[in-house]
């Protein structure tokens, strides 16, 4: 009825609970199915962490049968797999945020001093293409690439080089890996920076022009600040999900020769709780994971905040 | 975050979206420095390349997919077809296995899809009333859990509770809204003309009646929008019918992919003695044909996924 719309006079926050509830029932109940997805999809799981300090036991209560205090925790801070695990995702995060992270900075900027639309538009839609890749194909992809008949196999051979392995080998996991990421989001990442270059003002530049500025000063004093806020926020989502590097991706790729480099803490989680059932244990090491992940995108966003003035809130 | 442009184009979500092809505006009337035709011509090559190397792996794999297995093995195959035939490809469609995981990721994509809309298309109408008491909380309620989740194995544990083992549902109820797509919706409600509201309220209609009524059928676009993202992500999806199903016949093709080039299914099992052609081949076959429905439908909906980004990134 009428009597649900908002009144204009209404002055917020002065409204009580029971008030809105009558006002707005309606409203509540179209939320209802989503709030309760919600609270059973994401936020039990969140309790069920609780099985970090209590032993469970399977066909038991999903909450653990018994307290064990710290015992899972003490257990994986003496687990050397779990630190051989927790470096290389320390190493692959990192250079995921160093290398993925600045190029479509790049890319953008140099399509945004493209003169042709025509052209534009095709590296556009030819570099988004990746993104909509099941993880599946990426992971195909990079078998077909590399393998020994494959097109890298192929330049090496062109220069004279014997055919690699590369898929066997621990020292080339890194590389491709970044590699496939690099191909998979960089074209999709440039967009939301082109959003932001077409909302600089043009008399920006005409100042900066006026006052003797080339091209590259232009570009370095009006672009980059321009976009600033969005690399911000982009880059406290990024540091956000830096402990779940690309879960899947490597563990379509990874093998047991290439283990060393490539067991991160999330692939690690899957083969103590999934393939050697200690489902407690690993959850202790998934809590810890979680936590870190949650820890570093305050720290971020408060830091951010501090010295940019951008921040997601 | 980023603010709308002051030049909106008819966008196909109906929010004023930049248009990305513009290109910069010419700062300059003088002639080009000679340094700078140089840049214009580097830049040129590198964007060539990077359209290049981006499309390379895909006609890579279209060649592979029609070519001798002799001339893959040899290492030749770039990206034209070398010993032209479709022995592989017939191979592969005559699998029962490959066409009853293919129709499983058709079922398992619109099923999902309807309840992600159902779920997503309301909370974000909810979420875009803001005289409504409470919605903050549920805004954080719903943003919290893009920054910590419960982990791998308590929802392995509740999805298993659940009974959803071997079931459509372990894949398209856990993941079920996506929060990205919920506050995308929600920037786009809020911009909703609330005059339609309140005039469809005065004629009577109750806040089920407006939303139902009104709002959707006037949302067509950006509803397109969301359908296309959760389509693409429930086609591609893999992960949780490789970790709740057991049997093969509930695989989606993903999945039946991902054997594949894990080689738990060898060569393919199940080939007609017909096929001599295997392994390399097989693998490019199941790719290309996983992958062919986004392809051919991706020039056509691009727009509209640029736009849902975009909309998303409005400061709400």
């Amino acid at each position: 009825m009428a009597t649900e719309l908002r009144g204009a006079t209404e002055l917020r926050g002065k409204e009580t609970w029971g008030l809105a509830l009558r006002k707005h029932w309606r409203l509540y109940t179209l939320a209802l199915l989503p709030v309760i997805w919600f609270l059973v999809f994401r936020y039990l799981p969140m309790a069920g962490n609780v099985i970090a300090f209590r032993r469970f036991r399977p066909g038991g209560s999903i909450f653990g049968e018994e307290w064990v205090g710290l015992y899972y925790i003490e257990r994986f801070i003496q687990d050397q797999a779990f630190w051989q695990a927790f470096q290389n995702t320390v190493i692959i995060g990192a250079l995921t945020l160093v290398i993925v992270f600045p190029l479509p900075i790049i890319l953008a900027l140099l399509l945004n001093e493209l003169r042709s639309r025509v052209f534009k538009r095709f590296v556009q839609t030819v570099s988004y293409l990746p993104h909509f890749m099941s993880v599946v194909i990426v992971a195909g992809f990079v078998f077909e690439l590399t393998s020994l008949d494959g097109t890298v196999n192929r330049l090496v051979k062109l220069f004279g080089g014997d055919p690699i392995s590369f898929m066997q080998q621990a020292d080339w996991f890194r590389t491709i890996y970044v590699s496939s990421e690099v191909w998979q989001t960089v074209g999709w990442g440039t967009i939301l920076y082109l959003a932001t270059l077409t909302t600089i003002d043009a008399q920006l530049y005409e100042a900066a022009r006026i006052d003797g500025a080339n091209r590259w000063q232009q570009t370095w004093h009006v672009t980059l600040p321009g976009i600033r806020p969005t690399m911000m926020v982009l880059l406290i989502l990024n540091i956000g999900q830096f402990m779940q590097v690309g879960f899947e991706k490597i563990f379509l790729l990874y093998n047991t020769l290439t283990q060393p480099t490539a067991d991160v803490i999330s692939t690690y989680i899957y083969r103590v709780g999934l393939t050697s059932g200690q489902l407690s244990y690993a959850t202790a090491i998934g809590l810890f994971e979680a936590v870190i992940g949650l820890v570093l995108v305050f720290s971020a966003n408060a830091i951010s905040r501090r010295v940019t003035g951008s921040s997601l809130w | 975050m980023v603010n709308t442009a002051p030049a909106p184009t008819t966008d196909p979500v109906g929010g004023d979206v930049p248009d990305l092809t513009r290109p910069r505006p010419e700062t300059t009337t003088v002639k080009d420095t000679p340094g700078y035709t140089v840049f214009r011509w580097v830049n040129t090559t590198i964007l060539v390349l990077v359209a290049a190397v981006t499309l390379y792996p895909f006609l890579n794999l279209a060649a592979r997919a029609f070519s001798s297995e002799a001339a893959i093995r040899s290492g030749d195959v770039t990206v034209w077809p070398i010993g032209f035939n479709t022995t592989t490809l017939m191979s592969v469609l005559e699998q029962d296995l490959f066409w009853r995981n293919y129709a499983n990721t058709v079922v398992y994509t619109v099923v999902g899809t309807a309840i992600a809309m159902a779920l997503t298309t309301t909370f974000a109408y909810v979420l875009s009333k803001k005289y409504l008491k409470g919605r903050m909380i549920l805004i954080g309620f719903a943003v919290f859990t893009m920054f910590f989740t419960g982990g791998l194995i308590p929802n392995y544990i509740l999805v298993s509770e659940l009974g959803f083992k071997n079931t459509i549902w372990a894949v398209v109820v856990p993941q079920a809204i996506n929060v990205f797509n919920l506050l995308v919706m929600k920037s786009f409600f809020e911009n909703f003309p609330v005059e339609l509201e309140e005039a469809a309220a005065i004629d009577g209609l109750t806040t089920y009646g407006i939303f139902f009524r009104v709002v959707l059928p006037l949302s067509k676009a950006v509803l397109a929008t969301m359908v296309l993202f959760y389509a693409v992500w429930f086609w591609n999806s893999w992960f949780p019918a490789f970790l709740y199903m057991d049997d093969p016949e509930m695989y989606p093709v993903t999945v039946f992919l991902r054997n594949i080039i894990a080689g738990a299914t060898g060569t393919g099992e199940g080939l007609s003695d017909v096929a001599v052609q295997i392994g390399a081949n097989v693998k490019a076959v199941t790719m290309l044909l996983t992958a062919l429905p986004i392809v051919c439908l991706y020039p056509f909906v691009q727009k509209y996924f640029v736009s849902g980004v975009m909309l998303g990134s409005v400061k709400g």
